[in-house]
């Protein structure tokens, strides 16, 4: 008898023939169930294709839900922060969306596809809570993770290489805009979105096309020099970018056990997504209530001195640990030593010199650095190109 | 449109009535608005045949509790009693009947050991249940964020359970998770005395003798007696006459009484109640909203999930609510003969409960939302003691049945006329000769009790009485201390801590909370 089973075997996901053949190194995570490259040759040189060329990341993992109905709208202003009338059809909001403790359980981004139609992406598996927060509406929930095969096309000459690809007009597509091409008799979807901070796009198309689409994606991007880049190199680039990541940043509030250890949307820097003249959402009571008595911690982003990622650290000040490191990394591009922190109020104001406790070890010897560390007001990386339209031609 | 109330209360029922009374004493101006046409709710009388009457939801009366009957001055307005003091009789098929009155039990078949058994089990349970009313006379503390009032509820209640000495302290922390069968066959011989004692733990709810929770149950019925409420006792006219005796205690206090009034939905604004609208249209604005309502029918049906946050709609959706209780009400041209019983005894509470398995099996169909084949029945002949209800010789049979599923498969109505021939079948073993008398019958199926009463569920409770739905939990975590997540609206219910039952707790916890949080509500 076999020991392997189908039921137990991770995922693949539509591009994994291809996937596999680009992948050198052969080292492989988990996300979410799915088999995803770590890296597939080098990171540094996956890393720097998003930055200077082009780079391809395979995001089918992302879960994927699609709310539709009469309702759909109403629905998702009662399930998220951010007031979604303001979300025109043919755009993408980014936002979170909490439990009734205000506390965050995810972020994700909200396709408006047409008329009380939208795809949401999310971090976690949501069909549970997003069929909870249906009672009362008149709407429809799918999770069309697995129907709709997704690639991250990302990079300064990413435009280039999808108008190469045949995309006309592809340059004219705003940041958040998303738009249609007919693709060998499917739809493409393609959206102005990303988690680099760089110009770039995301592809969203049906199964059976996915390999297709590889093919003649990396076809035409070979002038632009297109590659193919794993979750470690988009590590480096989120951080860069100042993104946060579920389940690194913050924990998803269902997921979080213990008390105390989920986070509120004030106390991860994304206040700005919580609209709190919307009449009803999730949290809002929880929000208010904040608002008024004051958050436990504040976000920040640290410009650590030196060059040893802060990663896991302690933040101290005066000597006394007042917050911890969620995410750190050296940013090749900003040559910045970059850490998200969680620090604890009244602390964390921009501007604020603080001092990060670094472990590190050479050769299994362990090393303690104090280094000092200043809070900054924005990421470290946030190019024009991202936003210019059209993007500059090569 | 005069919308000059300080409060507006959903819903005549009994705890409405007090809250509102309370209310009114506090200086509010009060409107109650019921959509039946008679004020009380489950304590109501209706002609269910000419000229024959009932009380058609409650049938006895128990539970009162004596400082809101005195308060209300019920009697000045108009409450008579029928009967009082009346026992329980657990029917035998062979007149070997058992009967129970306060802590004695007397029958043919109850030996010394159980009498003095009973004695010592009723003096024991009946520490417990006083322990329960001061747990139930306060707001259910909170038990993270809980400030001095509650800290004093919680030490009270610690205290009560310390001062009981150990050795009951410790079985009562024993028994009250278990289940009323385990509790009975270490207690008792007489199979009919645990059969008895089983019914009274789980009537009006969707249990067995052998489910969890059904101690609490038996508890929670001992409260009235503890209360002071001896045995049963019967309202002259019917339970409808408490109910009108109570509106005219609170007409009295200046509640204004609205009937046949339905209220359609009530109106939030973010999250602040800010009035109702009325099945006609018309809108109440009041910076108070009282829903006597269930806390389903409250929340799901006149606020709306799409008002209320995910996690609060989720828990509303979680209430167990749905009821294995129906009743029956025949129209009678004579006094039934009850093999064995004495013309005084045909008066009393009489059970069909011959013993735990019986009730256990009768429970078994409801499981599969199926009705008994054999139900256990709790049955009252008013008319013994209330000529009112009834033409001159005539008769009335009132009896609660369990148990009857909900939503049977195929709906009530193909089942209806089969289930109520069933119950009858099962009151002629007892009482041979009652077909011949009957004039009329109807039965009441927890869907009946659901449109009727607007009780969701038809649950008489508002929802289940069982742990995860008591004191803090009740009705659920976010809405315990009668205020909800909406500024300005409170529940007063029986989905309230601390239950139903015609008590009463509930209506006036509610109007103390309300009344103590003055202008912060």
């Amino acid at each position: 008898m076999s020991a392997k089973s189908d039921d137990t075997m991770m995922l693949t996901t539509p591009f994994h023939s291809r996937v596999k053949e680009a992948c050198g190194l052969n080292c492989w995570g988990n996300w979410m169930g799915y088999t995803t490259p770590n890296a597939y040759e080098d990171v540094e040189l996956e890393y720097f294709a998003v930055r200077s060329t082009t780079g391809v990341f395979d995001l089918t993992p992302m879960n994927k839900y699609r709310v539709s109905g009469p309702d759909a709208e109403a629905y998702l202003n009662r399930l998220v922060t951010r007031d979604v009338s303001k979300i025109r059809v043919g755009r993408v909001g980014y936002t979170v969306w909490c439990d009734d403790a205000g506390q965050v359980m995810d972020d994700g981004t909200i396709f408006h596809l047409a008329e009380n139609d939208y795809r949401i992406c999310a971090y976690a598996r949501a069909i549970d809570w997003f069929n909870w927060a249906a009672l009362g509406f008149d709407v429809s929930i799918e999770d069309e993770t697995a129907e709709v095969a997704a690639l991250a096309v990302q990079g300064p000459t990413s435009c280039a290489t999808l108008l190469a690809m045949g995309l006309e007009g592809l340059d004219q597509l705003k940041p958040f805009g998303l738009t249609e091409f007919e693709f060998e008799g499917e739809t493409l979807m393609v959206s102005r979105t990303g988690f680099t901070g760089d110009l770039g796009y995301e592809l969203w198309i049906a199964p059976h096309k996915a390999e297709a689409l590889w093919d003649r994606l990396f076809e035409a991007g070979r002038p632009f020099i297109i590659r193919p880049f794993g979750t470690d190199a988009l590590e480096m680039a989120r951080i860069e970018a100042g993104f946060l990541q579920a389940g690194v940043d913050f924990m998803p509030a269902e997921e979080a056990v213990r008390n105390g250890r989920s986070r509120s949307p004030f106390e991860l820097g994304l206040g700005w997504l919580v609209d709190l003249d919307k009449p009803v959402f999730n949290g809002r009571r929880a929000l208010l209530r904040e608002q008024a008595e004051g958050s436990r911690y504040r976000f920040a982003i640290l410009d650590v001195d030196g060059n040893k990622p802060a990663q896991h650290s302690f933040i101290l000040k005066g000597g006394k640990q007042v917050g911890t490191v969620t995410s750190a990394a050296w940013c090749p591009t900003a040559k910045t030593n970059v850490a998200f922190a969680q620090i604890e109020m009244p602390h964390g104001a921009v501007g604020e010199e603080l001092v990060a406790e670094i472990y590190y070890q050479r050769e299994l010897h362990w090393t303690r650095v104090l280094a000092p560390c200043k809070v900054i007001e924005s990421p470290v990386f946030n190019p024009g190109r991202r936003r210019a339209t059209p993007p500059a031609g090569f | 449109m005069t919308d000059n109330y300080d409060a507006v209360m959903v819903g005549a029922g009994h705890n409405g009535l007090i809250c509102a009374t309370y209310l009114a004493k506090a200086g509010k101006k009060v409107l109650v608005l019921e959509a039946n046409a008679t004020p009380g709710g489950c304590a109501a009388t209706r002609e269910f045949a000419p000229g024959y009457s009932v009380s058609s939801c409650a049938q006895w009366l128990n539970q009162l509790h004596p400082a809101i009957s005195r308060d209300l001055a019920l009697e000045q307005h108009g409450l008579q009693w029928a009967a009082q003091n009346l026992p329980s009789i657990s029917l035998d098929e062979q007149g070997k009947h058992l009967s129970l009155l306060g802590n004695k039990v007397e029958g043919a078949n109850v030996s010394a050991e159980d009498r003095a058994a009973f004695v010592a089990f009723h003096a024991k349970t009946e520490k417990y249940a006083r322990l329960l009313v001061k747990a139930f006379e306060a707001r259910a503390p909170k038990l993270v964020e809980s400030n001095l009032t509650d800290r004093l509820t919680l030490i009270k209640l610690g205290l009560g359970l310390k001062m009981m000495g150990r050795d009951d302290m410790s079985d009562l922390m024993r028994i009250i998770l278990i289940n009323m069968y385990d509790v009975m066959e270490e207690s008792f011989d007489s199979a009919q005395l645990k059969g008895l004692l089983s019914l009274d733990s789980l009537l009006g709810s969707r249990m067995g003798p052998r489910t969890p929770n059904t101690v609490f149950g038996y508890l929670y019925r001992r409260v009235g007696e503890t209360l002071g409420n001896n045995g049963q006792a019967l309202v002259k006219g019917g339970m409808g006459a408490l109910g009108e005796a109570m509106a005219a205690s609170a007409r009295a206090a200046g509640v204004e009484i609205r009937l046949q009034s339905p209220v359609a939905s009530i109106d939030v604004e973010a999250d602040r109640a800010v009035g109702v609208t009325l099945a006609g249209g018309e809108q109440i604005t009041a910076p108070l909203v009282v829903s006597n309502a269930d806390p389903v029918t409250t929340f799901q049906h006149l606020v709306g999930f799409a008002r209320m946050e995910t996690g609060m709609a989720r828990r509303v959706s979680h209430i167990r609510c749905k009821s294995g209780t129906a009743k029956l009400h025949l129209a009678l041209s004579g006094l039934p003969q009850f093999t064995g019983l004495d013309d005084a005894q045909h008066g009393a509470r009489l059970l069909v409960a011959p013993d735990m398995n019986y009730i256990e099996r009768a429970y078994n169909a409801v499981k599969y939302d199926e009705y008994s084949s054999a139900p256990a029945l709790d049955i009252s002949i008013p008319t013994l003691h209330d000529a009112t209800l009834a033409p001159a010789g005539g008769h009335v049979l009132s009896a609660i049945v369990q148990f009857a599923p909900y939503a049977p498969e195929g709906g009530w109505e193909a089942h209806r006329e089969t289930f109520m021939q069933l119950v009858i079948e099962r009151i002629a073993a007892f009482a041979p000769g009652i077909r011949e008398q009957i004039i009329s019958s109807q039965l009441l199926t927890p869907a009946d009790l659901e449109s009727d009463y607007r009780m969701s569920g038809g649950h008489w409770h508002h929802g289940e009485l069982s742990l995860d739905q008591i004191m803090m939990m009740r009705p659920f975590p976010g809405a315990t201390q009668y205020g909800t997540a909406f500024d300005g609206l409170y529940l007063c219910g029986a989905g309230a801590h601390p239950g139903g039952g015609v008590m009463g707790l509930a209506g006036r916890n509610a109007a103390r909370e309300i009344i103590k949080r003055g202008a912060a509500a």
